[in-house]
């Protein structure tokens, strides 16, 4: 492979983010979308072209950039490891980079803050591509902040929204969190392996298996484990696993192209990515891979509960993105990372796809994101809701759409696999399966179908409270306030991505079944050390995929997919009272729920409150009362005494006897210098 | 490329008396006269480092003249790579200060421009001094001109601020020159290398080290004794600020690793865990602390005394690495961390004291109640911000990670915890500073003051664009920085660890 291909990809991007950032004001809008919009096609083909020499057979490329820094002779260097896992994931990140993209040109395009988003989202793609292409930790470290740092940016990108600010703070300390877990992964394995690079790491996997860390004068922890859990921390605070995940639905708060590209497509799944690359580590690690497995599952369910009570449409897909996490999570728990990673990318296409849907909506809505305000909208905006739909019918899993393939093998490798946590896991994603399609349908249907709710919306709409509170209104909005109207279906700007995005994800798994599942197409990127619980060869076959799809109409997830979708139409669609009146009956689950488990209150009121009360604690009590009121203060007497010396000097002359006296104090130098 | 040294450290001076002498009535040509010394030096510090030579770790530009021969003190003067780069970065770091007081400071402006240049001079000869007398001198005569500014262009509780600071560094100082001068009795002369060479027990060393503990750790500063650096910073011009936190903190971290791990090698040993420990609480509890703060200055002051926690933890976690190890594998790498920690704090922790300098120069407030929504009415100024708001956080990318992720990986060969506890500086540091940023850059104008704000005008443009591509230089590529301390560093491990009993 040509190293300077390799570049370029995440260098172009990276120039055409600065470009598009330094000199907006010079390129102008045009400019700017023409220029990122360029680049991010450019790295799409580069990455397509890259994929098809590794198919051809190209051997993997593992080499060094340059040397970052030599310290105590461990190297640390900036490289790119391109095998079949890296580019899969480089021809997702910029292809969804790509169509969304251009899909902002529509959305933000009364936006005053149009150039900077578009510089925002191309640097995006340039530290994504760092992360997925790194061979080395530091490199991964790296692009794994600065992922987090354009997500603090575009989740605050409204900045005068003092919740859109709020939530990125959020957002990037929770994610700061997860890398303290990280971090202190990365240096255990520098610790074991005096290097940073990731085929050091590997090759040493079984040797730090044996070996133990003291943790306590008494107890060690196998090393390994240790390491393996350190990182998934990090993971789990970037792929918003359960307790870090309470970032994901604030971030939703950000525009919605970047919900699509960074909060569902892309981003989050830098976790998942991290934790297949790492697979021969982990693969050592028993303990590591339980955690992960029930971390995953509890995920995968309870997150998706949430989805089920949300009114907001951008929150429901955002919980759907948090259950589905947690079904990669599980896949990995399950040593399936091939599952993980083939869920990831039909994922990125049809959870890419709903958000563009619900941004497209959101639009035709006049900025409208409560459900309950809409209703009967397929008839307005009919590509959206047709698109819509085939995202909807691929997140739940109906045979032949993409994400059946991916939802159906993880459900099958959980459920054959005898880890630790295997049980609990299993049942969780199954009755997740439920629940996905209960949320998702009942979004549907609140949205698309059913009495129109919009008119009487839009009578109570205005609400004086809100409009001063934002002095620099989105001049998007403002326009949309006057010219206020029926629901409208969005320009082809929206609309061609969404179609763009809805082929592949009808497609996709069908198509790529075959070579991900069962054809070993990742070949030597991923590991697995126990072979036991394969997926059989079944779809190997030629025309496996529809087999596979027959065979899924004999399986359980289906029929509870089906019954969840019969239960959100009878409770959204046929008898709406149905739902108010299960709220009413199970008003402690609905409030829990309502609350998300009450983990946000934990964490503003007791975290937060505490955080500040230990450092309040230790200002006034340890520095103020302590340090300064015994220590100096007991001394206090002689700072008085030589305060009031000072205070009889002069102070006008102070200045200058100093000078003089320092001058002094040099010519008097001198002269020793000379005479003595 | 004889003397060099010597005209880094006498330009400036001269230059200062220059401006003195052209007082306020000139001040026209006194700035101009500052602003041009102060490149000059700058310029002439490029040579120190492309004539360096990075493969020794011998003193280079050398110089030796007969100072008070009564005593066997002499003008020694000398670099090696861990004294080099912190030249540098005063001579780097004493321009912006010059341009940043371009058109604020009306009150005595000679005598303040003066003051500035003379404490260069002053500092870049702590840093060359090879020769203790010498170091002492420079060491309580850059005091003066940081007490004056501190004293005469501060703020309202300026006296109670110079005082304190006075005493703090003063007291420390005393005991440095204690243990100086009864070295000097037993070995004869002030050369550093001779009292490195010189044997002592462990009695001794204990006393040493002790005293030199004093005198650095109020520098650095260190838990407990860090108390008059809010204080000081808070009173301090910006400028005096800048200075403060970039350069003078540095000669804390300076003289351990010149003097207390090569001189009292084995009480380092024995009292390494009494140095670990304070500096894990530096950064634990002055993390909780800064969270609280009310005072942008303030704030950014313990959130220096936090980072300079990891100069002090990398320098002496060597000696747990080799216990708990028993190898030295490691061991330069906290050190190594030390250092670029203290380079690319002088630049960061410089550039947000320039960014508070700012807003303070336009609202005359620090508190961060005064401010939110700066970025409605100052975008320019609220990407800088931002930029180094990040890099202080530690962001990969930056100069602000180098070091703390040297010293993070090199804690977990000496015990899982160290690394632990430091590594809390990534949720803390990044909670700290970005409630800052939230609270005055973000948000929506909270105040006609704040929508009357203007922008960065070019002066202060050049000042902070030229601190960000140097914090963001050494985030993508420190490789030449750590390039030339590495001989350094290793003669320093093996100093440190070899027993002088």
């Amino acid at each position: 492979m040509n190293p300077t291909v390799l570049l370029a990809i995440p260098l172009l991007p990276l120039a055409a983010g600065v470009i598009a950032g330094l000199g907006g004001k010079l390129i102008g809008r045009a400019g700017a979308h023409t220029i990122t919009c360029l680049a991010v096609a450019a790295s799409c083909v580069l990455s397509c072209m890259v994929l098809r020499q590794l198919l051809a057979g190209a051997p993997t490329y593992d080499a060094p950039v340059y040397t970052w820094l030599l310290s105590d002779a461990v190297p640390m260097q900036v490289g790119f490891l391109v095998d079949r896992l890296s580019a899969l994931m480089m021809v997702v990140v910029t292809f969804v980079s790509l169509c969304v993209h251009v899909y902002t040109i529509g959305y933000m395009h009364d936006d005053p803050g149009y150039t900077r988003f578009f510089s925002y989202i191309s640097l995006f793609t340039f530290a994504m591509l760092m992360l997925v292409m790194s061979n080395n930790f530091m490199q991964l470290f790296f692009g794994w902040e600065a992922v987090g740092v354009v997500s603090y940016l575009l989740i605050g990108f409204w900045y005068t929204r003092p919740s859109a600010t709020f939530a990125g703070l959020k957002a990037f300390i929770v994610n700061r969190i997860g890398d303290f877990g990280f971090v202190l992964g990365i240096a255990g394995v520098v610790y074991f392996t005096h290097s940073l690079g990731y085929r050091e790491a590997f090759a040493a996997a079984p040797h730090i298996a044996q070996a133990l860390v003291p943790v306590s004068s008494a107890t060690s922890v196998n090393a390994l484990t240790l390491i393996c859990v350190c990182l998934f921390i990090g993971a789990m605070g970037k792929s918003a696993q359960v307790p870090l995940h309470v970032w994901l639905p604030d971030s939703m708060e950000g525009p919605t192209p970047i919900s699509a590209l960074i909060h569902a497509a892309t981003m989050v799944t830098a976790g998942i990515f991290m934790v297949a690359r790492m697979s021969p580590l982990f693969e050592y690690s028993e303990g590591a891979l339980s955690f992960v497995l029930v971390i995953g599952a509890t995920t995968a369910f309870f997150m998706g509960l949430l989805g089920v009570v949300s009114n907001d449409i951008k929150r429901v897909i955002a919980y759907s993105t948090l259950s589905q996490l947690g079904y990669m999570t599980v896949a990995l728990g399950a040593s399936a990372y091939g599952a993980a990673i083939f869920h990831l990318m039909t994922h990125a296409f049809f959870k890419a796809l709903l958000f563009l849907a619900a941004g497209s909506v959101i639009i035709g809505m006049h900025h409208e994101q409560d459900m309950r305000k809409m209703g009967g909208l397929a008839r307005y905006m009919p590509i959206t809701a047709v698109t819509c739909w085939i995202g909807a019918l691929a997140l739940v899993g109906t045979p032949f759409f993409s994400g059946f393939y991916s939802k159906d093998a993880i459900v099958e490798a959980v459920g054959a696999s005898h880890r630790w946590g295997a049980g609990y896991a299993y049942w969780c994603v199954l009755c997740g399966v439920f629940v996905t399609a209960l949320y998702t349908f009942r979004m549907l249907f609140m949205t698309f179908h059913g009495p129109e709710r919009f008119p009487q919306a839009h009578a109570a709409h205005p609400d004086p409270h809100e409009e001063p509170t934002y002095p620099i209104l989105l001049a998007a909005e403002v326009q949309h306030e006057e010219h206020a109207g029926p629901p409208h279906e969005s320009p082809a700007v929206v609309t061609v991505p969404l179609i763009a995005l809805a082929i592949p994800s009808v497609l996709i798994g069908a198509l790529t079944v075959a070579p991900l599942l069962f054809g070993g197409y990742f070949g030597s990127s991923i590991f697995v050390l126990a072979r036991g619980h394969e997926l059989g060869t079944l779809g190997a076959e030629p025309g496996g995929w529809l087999r596979l799809a027959l065979e899924g109409f004999a399986r359980l997830p289906v029929y509870l997919a089906l019954a969840g979708a019969i239960t959100a139409w009878l409770f959204f669609l046929r008898r709406p009272g149905w739902a108010d009146e299960a709220a009413r009956r199970a008003h402690g689950l609905y409030t829990l729920l309502v609350n998300k488990y009450y983990f946000d209150w934990f964490n503003e009121k007791v975290l937060a409150a505490l955080a500040r009360g230990v450092g309040v604690g230790l200002w006034k009590g340890g520095d103020q009362a302590l340090i300064d009121g015994v220590m100096v203060d007991g001394s206090a007497a002689g700072v008085t005494w030589v305060g009031s010396l000072l205070r009889r000097v002069q102070s006008g002359y102070l200045y200058s006897y100093a000078f003089w006296m320092m001058i002094g104090l040099a010519l008097l130098l001198a002269w020793f210098l000379g005479h003595v | 490329m004889h003397g060099l040294l010597s005209i880094l450290i006498w330009l400036p001076i001269a230059a200062g008396i220059l401006v003195l002498l052209l007082g306020d009535a000139r001040i026209g040509a006194g700035r101009w006269l500052a602003l041009v010394a102060s490149l000059t030096t700058l310029a002439l510090a490029v040579p120190l480092w492309t004539h360096f030579d990075p493969g020794s770790a011998a003193l280079q530009f050398p110089e030796l003249a007969p100072w008070i021969p009564r005593f066997k003190a002499f003008y020694a003067l000398g670099v090696d790579g861990i004294s080099m780069p912190l030249i540098v970065l005063t001579a780097f770091m004493t321009v912006p200060v010059v341009i940043a007081g371009w058109s604020v400071i009306d009150m005595r402006p000679a005598q303040y421009y003066a003051a500035f240049l003379i404490m260069e001079g002053l500092m870049i000869g702590v840093f060359a001094a090879t020769d203790a007398l010498l170091f002492y001198f420079f060491w309580e005569a850059m005091l003066i001109p940081m007490f004056l500014i501190i004293g005469i262009w501060g703020g309202p509780r300026r006296v109670y601020a110079t005082i304190k600071f006075f005493l703090y560094t003063f007291l420390g100082s005393v005991f440095m020159l204690a243990a100086l001068i009864y070295m000097y009795v037993k070995a004869g002369d002030y050369s550093i290398a001779s009292l490195q060479a010189l044997p002592l027990t462990l009695i001794e060393q204990r006393w040493i080290f002790c005293a030199f503990l004093l005198a650095f750790a109020v520098k650095v500063p260190m838990w407990p004794v860090h108390t008059w650096l809010p204080d000081a910073h808070v009173e301090a011009p910006t400028g005096g600020s800048v200075i403060l936190a970039a350069i003078m903190l540095k000669m804390g971290g300076y003289g351990f690793l010149r003097f207390s791990l090569p001189i009292a090698p084995d009480a380092s040993r024995e009292l390494d865990l009494l140095v670990i420990a304070l500096s894990l609480i530096a950064v634990v509890y002055i993390g909780f602390v800064a969270l609280v703060q009310q005072d942008m200055k303030k704030l950014i002051a313990y959130s220096s005394i936090a980072h300079m926690g990891f100069v002090t933890l990398g320098a002496f976690v060597v000696y747990e690495i080799v216990r708990h190890t028993g190898s030295l594998a490691g061991a330069g790498m906290g050190m190594d961390g030390a250092m670029v920690q203290m380079i690319s704090h002088g630049l960061i922790s410089g550039a947000l004291f320039l960014c508070v300098g700012v807003l303070y120069d336009r609202l005359h407030s620090r508190q961060i109640a005064d401010y939110g929504g700066v970025v409605n009415t100052m975008p320019v100024f609220a990407s800088f911000m931002v930029l180094f708001a990040l890099a202080n956080a530690g962001l990969p990318g930056t100069s602000g990670f180098v070091g703390e992720f040297l010293v993070i990986i090199a804690s977990f060969r000496a015990s899982f915890w160290y690394a632990l506890l430091a590594a809390v500086t990534l949720v803390l540091g990044a909670a700290y500073t970005l409630w800052l940023v939230k609270r005055v850059v973000f948000g929506p104008v909270v105040s006609p003051r704040v929508a009357g704000l203007k922008d960065l005008n070019g002066r202060e443009t050049v000042v902070l664009g030229a601190l960000a591509v140097a914090v963001l230089v050494v985030g993508v590529w420190p490789a030449p920085l750590l390039k030339v301390m590495q001989p350094t560093i290793q003669h320093l491990v093996s100093q440190a660890v070899a027993s002088k009993l």
